[in-house]
C-alpha cells in the first residue's frame, strides 16, 4: 500500500518517456474530435472521400468469395508474394492501358491501396529533411507520410489548368538556392484531391520535362483517372515518360477500399526497393482480396460498373454544384470538378474555415478545413473540401444549404471582429480516409 | 457495499462537440461496471434510446454524456419523464451548472471566489462595436484573460490571451461553439480537480488531483493524450490548501443543489486561496480524466464507485 497521503504522479502512460520523436506530432486534436460527430447520420458530411459502395453488385461478389475460398481456399488463405499476385498484375496492367500506359506487369508492385505506396515511396526516397514538391494543396493522407519521414515539402501553385509549369521551375530554382534538390514532385494529376482541377493536356509533358531535367521522380498519384464524368481518360504522365514517373493507381474508386488494393508502376530499379520495403513491411497481401479482384475484373463487366459510379458522381456533383450558386454568400468562388469526388470552396476575406467548423458541426454539416492540405497548416485558412462522393443528392443539397447559412453568421462575425483566425495552435491534421 | 440487481444502461455519445470523449468515458464507466458484476448496455443519445428504454425499462440509467444535452440537463429531464432512476444530478441542478456564469453567481452567493468574469452574447459585439466593448473588458479584467464558451467542455473553444492584439481572434474562435462568451481574469497558481461523490453518506470529497500541461495550456490536446499533462494526486499543496480545496468542492456540489456525484476545477493560487473555475455534472471518465484518478489514490475500486452510485440511485425515493 501507499501512503495516501503523499503526493504521488500518476502514470498515464507507462512508456511516454519511450516513444520515437517522430511520435511527438501524435496527439488528441479538436479536429478529429468534431469528426467523430461528424460521421453521425444526423449530420451532412461533406467531409468524407468515401466511395459509394453500395452502389456495387454485392451479391456477385459475395460469391467470387464463397467461391474462392471454396475452390482455392488453400491458396487464397496462404501467404503471398510482397510483389503481388501475377495474375492481377497483368490486369492492372490492362487497366492503365485506358490511360495510355504501356507498363509490364514485372514493373507492376501491388500495394496496401495508395496510402502503402506513398510511404513505401517514402521509405526509400527520403531522409529528414529532405524536399519534396507538392502542389497547393495537397492530399492530407500523402502530407501524413512526408511528415512521418520528417520530409519538407515546398507547395508549388495550382489554376483550373493543374500545377503551373512557371510555378514548377521557380520552386525547384528556390529549393536550389537554398543548396538543397527536391526529390520527389507529388501530384495528383486528375481531378485533384481536395482542389477538384485536372492537369491539362498541354502542361503535361512540360510538367514532366522540368522534372526530368532537374532530376525529380515525379509521383503521379491517380486514384480518380476514370471518374471522369464528360471526356475519356486523360493520358498519364507516366504514358511519355516511364523512367521519370511512378505511376500510383487504386480499385478504391473504381471498385472498393475494403480491399485495400492499389499499385505502383515503377522504374525497374525502383520497384526493386519497393518489393524489398514491402517485404520488410508487410510481408505479403491478402491473397484472398487480390485473387477476389482478379476474379472480378475478369468475369464481371467493371468498366459499365466504373460507368454506373461515374453517372452517379456526376449527379452527385451537379447536386452540389447546382446548390452552391444559389445558397452561397456574394464572394465566395468554387472549382468545377469534371470528374473525381471534390470540389475546393473558397471564402470570404477574413473568414478561417478551420475556427468556422464547430460552428458547422453545431449547424450538422461537416467539411474539411484548408489548412489540412497544407504541410505547415498555416494556408488554406479561406478554403474547404467539401466531397460529393457518399451522401445521396437531397443531402448534399441539404448539406449546402446549411453551410450557406453558417457562412452567413461567419460573414457577420468577421464584420464584427475584422478576423475570424484563431489563434495558432499548432497541425490539426484530420484522418486521410475522410 | 450495495449490489444492483438488474441491467444497468451506460448512456454515452451524443452530437456535442464533446461525442468522442463521452464514448471513452461511456466505455471505461461500462467495463468498471461489468468487472463488479454488473449487468450493462451501452446506449448512444439519439432516435431509438427511447423507444429502446421504454421496451425494457433498466434499473438505472448511469448518463456519462458530456456537452450540451449530457450535462444542461435535457437527458436528465426525459429520463425524469420515463420515471427511471438515473445517476448524477437533477435537470434544474444541471441546468444552473453548465451555464457557466450562473453557477458563477451562485457559488458567489454561497462564498466561493471565482475569477472576476465578464459574460456577454455575440450580438453586443456586433451592435455596440467589438473594439470598445473589449477595450472596456481589457481595461477591467487586465491582461492575460481567458476566453471560453459559456457553456460547454474539454477546454473547446477555450483560449487564453496574453496579448491584446489576439483576443479578437480568440472571441471567434470561442463564438464558433456557442453564442455566449466568457471573458475572465486569468488566475496564475496550481489547477487542481476536485471530484466529489455522495453514495448515501452526503457528499465526499475526493483528493484533489494537480494538473500541470507540458506547454502550460490544458487544453483539449493536453487532456485527451496521455503524456502531455503530468497528475499529482493527492495535489502537491500543503495540508490546508488540500482541505481547502475539497471543502470548496464540496460547498459548491452543495450550493448548485447537485447530486451523487460533480467535478470541481479550482486554481489555487500561491497563496493558498482557492477559486473555483466551474463543476461539471457528467465529469469525464477516460484514461486521462481525473476523477478516476482520484479514486485509485484511495485505493479504492472505482467499478464498486460505480456500482454503489448505481445502487444509491435506485434505492432514492422517487417523487
Ligand atoms: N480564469 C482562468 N484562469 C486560469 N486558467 C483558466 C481560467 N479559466 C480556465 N482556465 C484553464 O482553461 C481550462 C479550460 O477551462 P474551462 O473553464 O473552459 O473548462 P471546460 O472546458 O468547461 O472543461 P471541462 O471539460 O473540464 O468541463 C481549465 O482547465 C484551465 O486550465
Amino acid at each position: 500500500m501507499t501512503d495516501e497521503s503523499q503526493p504521488h504522479h500518476v502514470t498515464v502512460d507507462r512508456y511516454v518517456e519511450r516513444y520515437a520523436a517522430r511520435a511527438r506530432g501524435m496527439v488528441a486534436s479538436e479536429i478529429r474530435a468534431l469528426f467523430a460527430v461528424a460521421s453521425r447520420p444526423e449530420i451532412v458530411s461533406l467531409a468524407g472521400g468515401m466511395p459509394y459502395v453500395s452502389a456495387l453488385p454485392l451479391d456477385a461478389v459475395g460469391d467470387i468469395f464463397d467461391d474462392l475460398v471454396g475452390s482455392r481456399g488453400a491458396v487464397a488463405m496462404q501467404y503471398g508474394s510482397a510483389q503481388g499476385d501475377p495474375g492481377l498484375r497483368e490486369q492492372i496492367c490492362e487497366v492503365m492501358a485506358l490511360e495510355g500506359v504501356n507498363g509490364h506487369a514485372d514493373d507492376v508492385v501491388v500495394t496496401v491501396g495508395s496510402q502503402q505506396a506513398l510511404d513505401l515511396i517514402g521509405r526509400i526516397f527520403l531522409d529528414p529533411g529532405d524536399v519534396v514538391l507538392a502542389e497547393a494543396p495537397s492530399y492530407v493522407g500523402a502530407l501524413g507520410v512526408f511528415a512521418s519521414y520528417q520530409a519538407d515539402v515546398v507547395h508549388v501553385p495550382m489554376d483550373d489548368d493543374g500545377l503551373q509549369p512557371d510555378a514548377l521551375r521557380d520552386a525547384i530554382a528556390r529549393t536550389a538556392a537554398s543548396g538543397r534538390t527536391p526529390k520527389l514532385l507529388y501530384t495528383v494529376p486528375n481531378f485533384h484531391n481536395p482542389a477538384g482541377v485536372t492537369l491539362a493536356a498541354s502542361r503535361r509533358a512540360e510538367i514532366v520535362d522540368i522534372a526530368r531535367s532537374a532530376g525529380v521522380l515525379v509521383l503521379e498519384d491517380n486514384p480518380y483517372g476514370l471518374l471522369g464524368f464528360d471526356q475519356e481518360p486523360m493520358r498519364a504522365l507516366r504514358a511519355d515518360d516511364g523512367d521519370t514517373v511512378v505511376y500510383l493507381g487504386s480499385f478504391s474508386k473504381t471498385f472498393a477500399p475494403g480491399l485495400r488494393v492499389g499499385w505502383a508502376l515503377a522504374p525497374r530499379g525502383v520497384r526493386d526497393k519497393l518489393v524489398l520495403a514491402a517485404e520488410a513491411g508487410i510481408l505479403s497481401h491478402s491473397v484472398v482480396c487480390q485473387l477476389a479482384l482478379s476474379q472480378y475484373l475478369a468475369n464481371h463487366p467493371w468498366r459499365d460498373q466504373v460507368k454506373a459510379f461515374r453517372e452517379l458522381y456526376r449527379e452527385r456533383r451537379d447536386a452540389m454544384l447546382g446548390t452552391l450558386s444559389s445558397v452561397m454568400p456574394a464572394a465566395c468562388t468554387w472549382t468545377h470538378p469534371t470528374g473525381g469526388f471534390y470540389v475546393w470552396l473558397t471564402v470570404p476575406e477574413g473568414i478561417d474555415t478551420k475556427a468556422m467548423l464547430p460552428r458547422a458541426v453545431g449547424a450538422r454539416v461537416a467539411y474539411v478545413p484548408g489548412s489540412a492540405f497544407f504541410a505547415d497548416g498555416a494556408d488554406g485558412a479561406r478554403h474547404m473540401r467539401l466531397s460529393y462522393c457518399y451522401p445521396e443528392p437531397d443531402r448534399i443539397r441539404e448539406g449546402v444549404r446549411r453551410l450557406g447559412a453558417v457562412l452567413e453568421e461567419e460573414v457577420e462575425v468577421r464584420d464584427t471582429f475584422g478576423t475570424t483566425g484563431t489563434p495558432a495552435r499548432g497541425l490539426d491534421r484530420p484522418p486521410p480516409n475522410l | 457495499m450495495a449490489d444492483v440487481t438488474g441491467p444497468v444502461v451506460v448512456l454515452a455519445g451524443g452530437l456535442s462537440h464533446e461525442r468522442d470523449v463521452s464514448l471513452r468515458s461511456g466505455r471505461r464507466v461500462a467495463d468498471a461496471l461489468r468487472e463488479v458484476g454488473v449487468e450493462v448496455y451501452e446506449r448512444d443519445v439519439d432516435a431509438e434510446l427511447l423507444p429502446a428504454l421504454a421496451a425494457d425499462l433498466p434499473a438505472a440509467v448511469f448518463p456519462v454524456v458530456h456537452g450540451a444535452a449530457g450535462e444542461d440537463g435535457a437527458v436528465r429531464e426525459v429520463l425524469e419523464l420515463l420515471g427511471v432512476p438515473y445517476v448524477g444530478a437533477r435537470p434544474d441542478a444541471c441546468r444552473r451548472a453548465y451555464d457557466k456564469p450562473v453557477a458563477k453567481t451562485v457559488v458567489t452567493h454561497a462564498g466561493i471566489p471565482t475569477p472576476e468574469a465578464v459574460t456577454l452574447p455575440q450580438a453586443t459585439f456586433r451592435d455596440l462595436g467589438a473594439g470598445a466593448v473589449l477595450d472596456r473588458i481589457v481595461a477591467r479584467l487586465g491582461l492575460p484573460l481567458v476566453v471560453k464558451p459559456a457553456r460547454g467542455g474539454s477546454a473547446l473553444g477555450m483560449h487564453v490571451v496574453r496579448n491584446v492584439v489576439d483576443l479578437p481572434a480568440a472571441m471567434v474562435g470561442c463564438f464558433s461553439y456557442g453564442d455566449t462568451a466568457l471573458v475572465e481574469r486569468f488566475v496564475a497558481g496550481s489547477e487542481v480537480a476536485v471530484g466529489v461523490v455522495d453514495t448515501g453518506a452526503g457528499p465526499q470529497a475526493l483528493p484533489p488531483v494537480e494538473i500541470v500541461p507540458a506547454d502550460g495550456v490544458y487544453d483539449y490536446a493536453a487532456r485527451y493524450t496521455a503524456g502531455q499533462t503530468e497528475f499529482f494526486c493527492p495535489a502537491r499543496l500543503s495540508v490546508d490548501a488540500i482541505k481547502a480545496a475539497e471543502d470548496t468542492a464540496v460547498l459548491a456540489h452543495r450550493a448548485l443543489g447537485l447530486r451523487d456525484i460533480s467535478r470541481s476545477d479550482l486554481i489555487v493560487d500561491e497563496n493558498g486561496e482557492v477559486q473555483l473555475l466551474e463543476v461539471n455534472v457528467a465529469p469525464g471518465m477516460t484514461e486521462t480524466s481525473t476523477l478516476p484518478m482520484a479514486v485509485a489514490a484511495t485505493q479504492h475500486d472505482f467499478g464498486a464507485l460505480c456500482r454503489d452510485l448505481v445502487a444509491a440511485a435506485i434505492s432514492r425515493p422517487r417523487r
